[in-house]
């Protein structure tokens, strides 16, 4: 199988995202002027600044002429994986819900962070255990997940939370500790931490590569 | 015409908390209930589809109101908490 990465302009953590892939699978990059997504059967909208965060992050990456045909990729079910400012694309997107705020401290944050991995059985988190605490990076300045009441109450009903800071850990003042969270099919999931930097002992953690390795499978258990 | 973006009442405004820490510590007393949003200007042939594209790119209607203000102060609209 093949995952798609895209790059804007702005966009600086494709290589990793590239790389952790192509540990699971093969990958490639998809350019946001292009409309192709050549075939590839994951996409990962990985993290940076993409056209500079102009406006709101995200609010201008999202009307790009590849993100249109990620939209229609993701309406039909493929894979979606949101990273950082990739999960601030897919909320300004409307395939996400909730919206990314900044930082209650105003500061960027980098940081290892524990992540408590809420359900198993979905496309992203199933090479995980229920509970286990996944040990990854996390860095950026606008990454306080947060919606309205009642989009929160539909979103925690629905079971979209895949994964929350572990307790005291939540640095950005996500609302309930929401670190990541997946649309309503199941099929598109954001978080703010980058599991591509957690992939190799070298740094620490291949905590991340779980999340690869479970789009993969869940793949190739449907093929 | 002006386009006034500020966050959603209630919404965690960190920038207008810590703008309203900073004031008193310069000596500037009174001072509550401090926003901080965001001021779009711009030149529109036709002023009605202002709201589509507030919806559409200028505002993310879940986070934040705004109001359309023509350059003379006058406002045109508002969508202040339309999107409860």
């Amino acid at each position: 199988m093949k995952f798609g990465v895209l790059r804007f302009p702005g966009t600086c953590d494709e290589v990793d995202a590239q790389l952790a892939c192509e540990r699971v699978a093969g990958a490639e990059i998809l350019w946001h002027g292009d409309r192709d997504l050549k075939g590839v059967d994951a996409i990962v909208v990985p993290g940076g600044f993409s056209y500079g965060d102009y406006l709101r992050v995200g609010a201008i990456a999202r009307f790009s002429p590849l993100m249109e045909s990620v939209i229609d990729f993701a309406r039909e079910g493929g894979p979606v994986l949101g990273i950082c400012n990739g999960f601030q694309i897919l909320c300004e997107a409307g395939l996400l819900p909730g919206a990314l705020l900044p930082n209650r401290t105003l500061r960027f944050v980098c940081r290892q962070v524990d992540l408590r991995v809420e359900r198993t059985d979905t496309p992203f988190t199933n090479a995980c255990e229920q509970g286990e605490l996944l040990s990854i990076p996390a860095k950026h300045t606008t990454g306080c997940w947060y919606a309205p009441k009642q989009l929160h109450e539909q979103v925690e009903a629905n079971g979209q939370v895949l994964l929350r800071y572990a307790d005291g850990q939540n640095f950005n003042g996500s609302l309930a500790d929401v670190a990541g969270v997946c649309n309503e099919a199941g099929n598109v999931f954001g978080l703010m931490p980058h599991p591509e930097h957690a992939v190799d002992p070298l740094t620490g953690s291949t905590d991340g590569l779980k999340l690869f390795a479970s789009i993969r499978d869940s793949l190739a258990a449907h093929v | 015409m002006r386009v006034l973006v500020r966050p959603k009442a209630g919404i965690l405004d960190p920038q207008g908390q810590a703008v309203e820490r900073a004031l008193p510590a310069l000596g500037f007393e009174g001072v509550s209930q401090v926003h901080v949003g965001r001021l779009v200007e711009l030149e529109v042939a036709d002023p009605a589809q202002l709201p589509a594209m507030c919806e559409k790119l200028l505002v993310n209607p879940l986070i934040e109101d705004y109001e359309i203000v023509s350059i003379d102060g006058a406002p045109a609209a508002s969508a202040a908490g339309a999107a409860g």
